[in-house]
């Protein structure tokens, strides 16, 4: 997990809350901390770069039923194993005659749906349990800090292999193994922030006015622990999909036929000696979206609090 | 030194208790009854309960894992269903062959990652850095499993000159053959260590060159030499002690997808070989032992940290 680059506990606010503008800096006058942060995130050459790779990779995923050339499990043992190039076959075919460029596009769109659901699943739940052990502290954090540390306890691969061999084998389990090895990592940045967030004053300030402790949670606090969990969120996508990729090349997650990249590498292993493409391919496309996702993931860092870029 | 070290070590008694909980339940939790898959599926409704009670599998679930953690205890994991040998030293064993290849890949990790902070770090901003900083990121999004492939193709198929599967070739003993063997599965399984040890030497050495005493050091004139290998590296090689210990555990993780790319008989093939046979005994040693390993290696790290930086533990 990459959360030791969500280490910055500076309070942001809402988008409506403006940057005071020193008369040296007269850049800045108007500014929202967010439209300021998307500036210097455009300046960011790499961090464009991938979130334009990671457009096009989502738009073709999204659009894979009309752009996929082919059925990407239809059996054609006629093409076995040609090579990249071959007509009607672009990037080759697999050990069953299946077309790799319609089932990398197909591979694409699961791979994509299991990092972001993923991610969703495990901020969402780490959230809610962060909020709620910084908030109320006492007993609530002591239990649950323990109960993360035996959770941090595992490597987090390990800790995934170790749900999966409970839950079974299977795309959906091995999902809920990733999500559930990235909770504790959210609930640590929001428990930290809000631990240091509840002793400010505007929240003394809402407590004063009579506002409840939901309110104060959704309203005050946890738009303040956004920025730092985007940052966390952007760069641990790329490790729940490598993570559910070595889940499924490991024979735990999604299962063939199914057009995953995970699966793929795993059945292309078998023939790396007559067709390395079947290896090299789908390897290649985790590589790029992981790396495009850690362009990005950095860039937005370096743009929502400069000081790290040191 | 010695109350800190004490408070950690009793710190981690409930945290291990816990990783003992969680492995048990979790083993719980598994479909299928154990006493099915040890007999087999011609077993008799009989049998099935006679051996249910030998096990203890008719008994409340607290019950179950107090004899268990003692049995853990006394040494007795078990026996492996598929293996029909005892758990611990079997697991101990493949344990041993993992710990080379661990060592190796720390051992690349370091003498890779930490030149490449420092250069990176002396040179911020040139085109060195931002090379280094972009094959940092490269090293972050590798798939190690992929990476393993890619290797075993280059090396071992296209070149031909290190072996790509195994720990030793038939009939060979020698260390020479061992090394050969851990070559290529400890090169992949550094990359990403390499790549965060990197970065971290880096962040560290350029938050040190700022620091009042480098300027001293420089004012009173020090050559660029001495103030950076003197000075400024010793301190800013705190940190990352802590890193590459961190990186030792996080290598165990990826120790398993790495074993399976290069079939090495370590702990990581045969717990995932134990998961695919259902092979709950062993399965269950094999992630009580990573598990308490790596929770081990933080300690270790700790106290190390604590010694070197006696700031650590005067704080506590």
């Amino acid at each position: 997990m990459s959360s030791e680059y969500a280490s910055s506990t500076r309070p942001q606010s809402g988008a409506a809350e403006v940057v005071p503008s020193p008369a040296n800096e007269p850049s800045f006058r108007g500014r929202s901390l967010t439209s300021e942060a998307l500036r210097r995130l455009r300046r960011d050459k790499m961090a464009v770069a991938g979130a334009i790779f990671l457009l096009l990779v989502a738009t073709v995923s999204i659009l894979a039923p009309l752009l996929a050339p082919q059925d990407p499990l239809e059996i054609n043992l006629s093409q076995r194993l040609v090579p990249p190039g071959t007509s009607g076959y672009p990037l080759g075919a697999d050990q069953l005659g299946r077309d790799m460029l319609s089932r990398l596009i197909w591979g694409g769109r699961i791979s994509l749906l299991i990092g972001f659901s993923a991610v969703m699943m495990a901020m969402g739940l780490g959230v809610f349990i962060g909020l709620l052990a910084g908030f109320f502290g006492g007993k609530t954090d002591t239990v649950v800090m323990r109960l993360i540390d035996i959770l941090m306890a595992f490597p987090a691969i390990l800790l995934a292999i170790t749900i999966v061999a409970s839950l079974g084998p299977g795309l959906r389990n091995s999902m809920i193994a990733v999500s559930i090895v990235g909770i504790p990592y959210y609930a640590r940045i929001v428990r930290g922030n809000v631990l240091s967030l509840r002793e400010q004053e505007f929240i003394q300030a809402a407590r004063v006015i009579g506002g409840r402790n939901s309110r104060i949670i959704i309203r005050h606090l946890f738009p303040n622990t956004l920025a730092p969990l985007i940052v966390a969120a952007t760069l641990d996508v790329g490790w729940f999909i490598m993570a559910a990729a070595g889940l499924s090349f490991l024979g735990l997650g999604a299962q063939p036929p199914t057009p995953e990249w995970g699966v793929m590498l795993s059945e292309g292993r078998q023939f790396v000696r007559n067709a390395p493409h079947l290896s090299i391919l789908p390897g290649t496309a985790i590589f790029l979206v992981v790396l495009a996702l850690n362009f990005l993931g950095d860039g937005l860092r370096d743009a929502l609090d400069p000081r790290l870029r040191e | 030194m010695t109350r800190y070290v004490t408070q950690r070590v009793i710190s981690l008694i409930p945290v291990l208790i816990g990783v003992t909980l969680l492995v048990f339940l979790v083993m719980q939790l598994a479909p299928g009854d154990p006493a099915q898959i040890m007999l087999g599926p011609k077993a008799t409704e009989s049998s099935l309960a006679q051996l249910r009670h030998e096990l203890g599998l008719d008994q409340p679930i607290y019950v179950q894992y107090g004899r268990w953690l003692t049995r853990v205890v006394q040494g007795d994991w078990g026996r492996s269903i598929q293996l029909k040998r005892e758990v611990l030293p079997f697991i101990l064993e493949r344990f041993r062959n993992s710990a080379y290849l661990m060592v190796l890949a720390v051992l690349l990790a370091c003498s890779a990652g930490i030149p490449a902070g420092i250069i990176s770090a002396i040179r911020q901003y040139s085109l060195d850095d931002r090379v280094a900083m972009i094959l940092v990121l490269v090293g972050f999004s590798i798939p190690i499993f992929w990476l393993g492939i890619m290797l075993q193709i280059i090396f071992g198929l296209k070149l031909g000159i290190l072996p790509v599967s195994g720990m030793q070739s038939p009939g060979q003993t020698g260390m020479l053959d061992l090394l050969k063997h851990l070559i290529l599965p400890a090169v992949a399984l550094a990359t990403g260590a390499t790549a965060i040890i990197a970065r971290m030497t880096r962040s560290s050495m350029l938050e040190v060159v700022r620091q009042d005493y480098i300027r001293t050091a420089r004012a009173k004139g020090l050559t660029e030499r001495t103030t950076t290998g003197r000075h400024a590296l010793k301190n800013a090689l705190i940190p990352v002690i802590t890193i590459v210990g961190l990186q030792v555990g996080y290598l165990l993780g990826g120790d398993i997808l790495i074993e399976i790319v290069f079939s090495y008989p370590g702990i990581g093939l045969a717990m995932v070989n134990g998961i695919l046979a259902r092979d709950f005994p062993l399965v269950q040693g094999a992630i009580l032992l990573v598990a308490s390993s790596y929770v081990l290696i933080n300690l270790a790290v700790d106290i190390t940290y604590a010694y070197i930086d006696p700031r650590i533990h005067y704080e506590q």
